[in-house]
Formats: structure tokens, C-alpha cells, sequence
């Protein structure tokens, strides 16, 4: 079997998240490099959508930011921001948000804005940009982030989008339509929400990883789902076209 | 055809000393495309200060003139440098004062967004479905929440943004001083049409302005001040001219990130 590394594992997972057909509003970094493997694997009709304003882009190399031009030329249209965010992400029209994170909690709220306290942070980190909205809006959202101690932590610093708050009900009684996060994907397994609790519990593995690894890398005392399962290991195919991914600007 | 001279259109040096003033709330926008870094660097070799800088994505473009001293406040939605890391004048101006003490004021990009639609649509706020249990409203005095007179539903409502000059960067004008943008258009109509005063750069002013699909055109007469500035968004780009400059992106975290190495970026602009 060909080796790969854990990162790879983690993207490879989240690429198999989505499904064909379906429109995916694209955070940068992990997420768009999974969204654009799954498009090039099993999800050509994947409808790849960013912030910039770029809908149903198919870049020939991956961007470093949401707004470069490879993202322009290979759309099908360009639209302003006001009208990415009230026209096509507000009204419910996106399926899957598919976001990152620094921090996340036992209720998938995710932190980008601060560690510590607001006004005298231990680290000021770049704040919400789309992620609020797009957690709030799209039909489910999807979660990739390494799995680390400091990151998977009990209750997030700050609440920059909201995930299932503070339990069941929560985003309902906010009038948010969308479902919230269905899945934390990291380099470790994966994470779903109890359907009860709406607590994150871990419901497969990659791998060769212990749970018991799993559960070090977790600050809250973390579920294990009964019918634990395995990730299926990356196959040739998958690995071979995510190395071939290259980002605009960096060598071959 | 007899060609115009515009009082429009005037250098940028010029058209930057009377648009800007210490004290003013300034909008740079360009949402990663036609940042207008020419300008934001013509404020900072005119050294204006006090500014209340608004933008959605501050960049390398505010963090040079936060590090420069031009600013006391920061109206935002995300601070990084896009897919390198962060941005250090910024944070050094926040955890340290450095080289003045910043305060900011922070949304979301769809709160930002509205604002400046609200601003252009001449409403006092915009409405919409954001910030719900977030913690944003807590800390940001122009989020709050309305109750709408049909439904009974509670939205979010967004201050409008006034700023008292917006400055975008274009890919041309004509010389009657009406411009033209295409590819990634970002929020630059919705700023201008915001703002008291609105200065424009463009790559070049030609005869006649040539038809593009889904170009947004900006009437001379909403603009104050339309210069010339040829490659006034590097290192970020102008779609059609030039490409975005990911290694200078990506060098800047190095220049950015030590107090002695931007003094030096510094005084090589001032010179």
C-alpha cells in the first residue's frame, strides 16, 4: 500500500464528504483543497462557490486567497460580494459550508477571531470574514481541522460562527435554517454530532489511530460511538490526484 | 472628436491631498483584486494620521499604513494575510500600540457588505440573516438586531458605512473620468456610492471605453477624482493586466513581521 501522510488522510476524507452535484460554499486553505480534489475525483459537477464571488469555478491550479484570478477565469460567473452573501448564501440555496477552524468546541462553535480574552487576546487571529453566515445559512456544514489538544477545546474562546451552541435547540430557537456542522473531518477521524445531545462524538477513525490518541488530542472527555468505524485508507487514485495539486505561484 | 480635459482626472499626488484628511474615515476596497495600493502609499509618504481605515480584508495594504502610523481605527471583517499567515503591523498595533494604539470595529463579511449597500442605498442600516450566536454583536456597537413590522422575525440590522472617501482601483477610465471594472468586483460600486468623496485609480484613460461583460461602470459624476496610476494594485492585480504577486504575498510575512525590517520597507517608500 502507497504511504501517505495523516494531512493527506484528512483531505482525501473530506473530499469524499461531498457529493456530486451539489453546491459547495468554499472556505480557503483545507477546505478548498479537499473541495477541488473531490471535483477532480468522484464530484466533476461539484459547483465550487467563494466568497470573492466566483460561482461555479474550476481553477487548473488551486488559489492562495479566495479572490485570485484562476478562480475568475475558470467560472461560470462573477457576482458582487453583497449579492455572494444575500443572494445565494442567505436565502438557504447552498448545501454544503464547508469551513475550517483554530479553535472548535465539544458543539462544533468555531473560533477564527481570538485566543483569550477579546479585548487583550492572547492571539488576535483574522476574524469571521464569510464563516458566520455560511455556518449559519448553508443546508449542513462540514468541518476540516488538525486534531490538537489546544484546538479541540471545551468550549471555544469566542464564538465567531455558531455551531450547535450550547446543545439541542439552540439554532433552531435562532431562527437559523441551516442544519449546522454534520461533520468534523480531521487528520485523526471523525467527528458527528449526537443526534440527542448535539455533542461531538467520534464515529470513525483513519487508519492505524487509536482511539486512545484521539481522545489525548480532545480537551473534552470525548464519546466514542459504539459502531466506531474506519476510514478507508487513501487509494492510489486519490493520492496520486491530490499531489498533483499545485497552488498558484509555487513550483511543479 | 474633440477631447475634453476632465477636471476629473488629475494626478494622483494631487488628487490624494485634497481627498484625504487627518482625521477622515477612509475605505480602501478590492476584494483581493484591484487593491489600491498605489494610493493607500501616496497617504503614507503625505502622512496622514488619525484615519479610521475601513475595509473587509485590511491585507498587506492596511498593515503597511497601521505600520505606518496613518491609522487610529480599523473597521474589518478579516485580518490575514490570504493563505500566508497574519498580519503583523496589525497585531503589533493592537498588543503593543505600535508605532500608535489601534482601536477596532468588527463584522462579519456579509455585515460588511450590507453596511456598504446601506451606505450607497442612503438607509441609515441594512437588515439581514447574520451574526445569530455569535459573539460579535457583544463586542461591536454597530451590530444590533431588528424586529420586522410583517413577520414578527428578529434579523440582524448593520449600521450603514459613510466613509468620507472611498478609494478603489479600476482597470480604466475614459477622459471624461467614467470608469470601468471587471472580473472580481468585490464591493467597490456599493463603497463609492457609500462615501462623501470617491477617488479612483486606473491601470490606464483611454479614448473610449470598450464594452466588457459584467463590468461595473462608475459615472464621473459620482466620482470626486479619477489619476492614473499603472500598476497601482500590485501586488495585487488588475484582471486583463497583470497578475496577483502570491511571492510578495508571501515575502511580506518576513518584512511585516519585524519592527527593523518594515522601518526599512518604510523609509524605502518615503524616499
Amino acid at each position: 500500500m502507497t504511504e501517505y501522510r495523516s494531512d493527506e488522510m484528512m483531505t482525501v476524507a473530506a473530499a469524499r464528504e461531498l457529493r456530486d452535484g451539489q453546491a459547495c460554499f468554499v472556505g480557503i486553505g483545507l477546505p478548498s483543497r479537499a473541495a477541488n480534489l473531490a471535483r477532480r475525483l468522484h464530484a466533476p459537477n461539484l459547483v465550487l462557490i467563494y466568497e470573492s464571488g466566483t460561482v461555479d469555478t474550476r481553477p487548473a491550479e488551486l488559489p492562495l486567497s479566495i479572490g485570485d484570478g484562476v478562480l475568475v477565469d475558470s467560472a461560470l460567473t462573477v457576482v458582487s460580494v453583497p449579492e455572494i452573501f444575500n443572494y445565494w448564501l442567505q436565502p438557504g440555496r447552498i448545501d454544503v459550508g464547508f469551513l475550517s477552524g483554530a479553535q472548535l468546541d465539544r458543539f462544533a462553535n468555531i473560533n477564527t477571531t481570538v485566543i483569550g480574552d477579546y479585548a487583550e487576546p492572547d492571539v488576535r487571529l483574522p476574524g469571521s470574514g464569510g464563516a458566520p453566515e455560511i455556518a449559519a445559512s448553508c443546508r449542513e456544514v462540514v468541518i476540516v481541522m488538525r486534531h490538537r489538544l489546544r484546538a479541540f477545546v471545551e468550549r471555544v474562546d469566542f464564538v465567531t460562527s455558531l455551531g450547535h451552541g450550547t446543545g439541542p435547540g439552540d439554532r433552531a430557537a435562532l431562527g437559523l435554517r441551516g442544519a449546522g456542522p454534520v461533520r468534523v473531518i480531521t487528520d485523526l477521524g471523525v467527528l458527528e454530532p449526537d443526534p440527542d445531545t448535539a455533542e461531538l462524538v467520534l464515529t470513525r477513525v483513519h487508519p492505524g489511530v487509536p482511539v486512545e490518541q484521539v481522545r489525548a488530542e480532545t480537551a473534552w472527555d470525548l464519546a466514542v460511538a459504539a459502531d466506531l468505524g474506519e476510514t478507508a485508507a487513501p487509494s492510489a487514485r486519490e493520492l496520486e490526484t491530490l499531489r498533483a495539486l499545485r497552488t498558484v505561484g509555487e513550483g511543479p | 472628436m474633440a477631447k475634453i480635459a476632465s477636471s476629473k482626472i488629475m494626478a494622483l499626488a494631487e488628487a490624494v491631498a485634497e481627498l484625504v484628511h487627518d482625521g477622515d474615515t477612509v475605505a480602501c476596497e478590492g476584494f483581493t483584486h484591484l487593491i489600491p495600493f498605489a494610493a493607500a502609499h501616496e497617504i503614507i509618504r503625505q502622512g496622514r494620521r488619525d484615519l479610521t481605515l475601513v475595509r473587509m480584508t485590511p491585507d498587506l495594504v492596511y498593515d503597511q499604513l497601521i505600520g505606518a502610523g496613518c491609522a487610529s481605527a480599523l473597521v474589518f471583517s478579516w485580518g490575514g494575510n490570504p493563505g500566508v499567515g497574519s498580519l503583523h503591523r496589525m497585531r503589533d498595533a493592537l498588543a503593543n500600540g505600535w508605532p500608535a494604539p489601534l482601536r477596532i470595529e468588527e463584522h462579519s463579511h456579509a455585515g460588511m457588505a450590507n453596511r456598504y449597500v446601506a451606505g450607497a442605498s442612503g438607509l441609515p442600516f441594512a437588515v439581514l440573516r447574520g451574526y445569530a450566536g455569535t459573539d460579535l454583536p457583544a463586542h461591536t456597537a454597530t451590530i444590533s438586531t431588528v424586529t420586522c413590522p410583517f413577520t414578527g422575525e428578529r434579523l440582524a440590522a448593520v449600521a450603514a458605512l459613510n466613509p468620507d472617501v472611498t478609494i478603489v482601483h479600476a482597470q480604466r477610465a475614459d477622459r471624461a473620468g467614467n470608469v470601468q471594472l471587471w472580473g472580481i468586483t468585490g464591493v467597490q460600486k456599493e463603497a463609492v456610492l457609500a462615501a462623501r468623496r470617491a477617488l479612483v485609480t486606473v491601470e490606464e484613460v483611454v479614448d473610449e471605453l470598450e464594452a466588457v461583460p459584467g463590468a461595473v461602470v462608475l459615472p464621473h459624476w459620482v466620482l470626486t477624482a479619477v489619476a492614473e496610476a499603472p500598476r497601482g494594485a500590485a501586488p495585487s492585480y488588475a484582471h486583463g493586466y497583470y497578475d496577483r504577486d502570491n511571492a510578495a504575498y508571501r515575502e511580506w510575512d518576513a518584512i511585516g513581521r519585524d519592527r527593523a525590517r518594515f522601518t526599512t520597507w518604510l523609509e524605502e517608500l518615503r524616499r
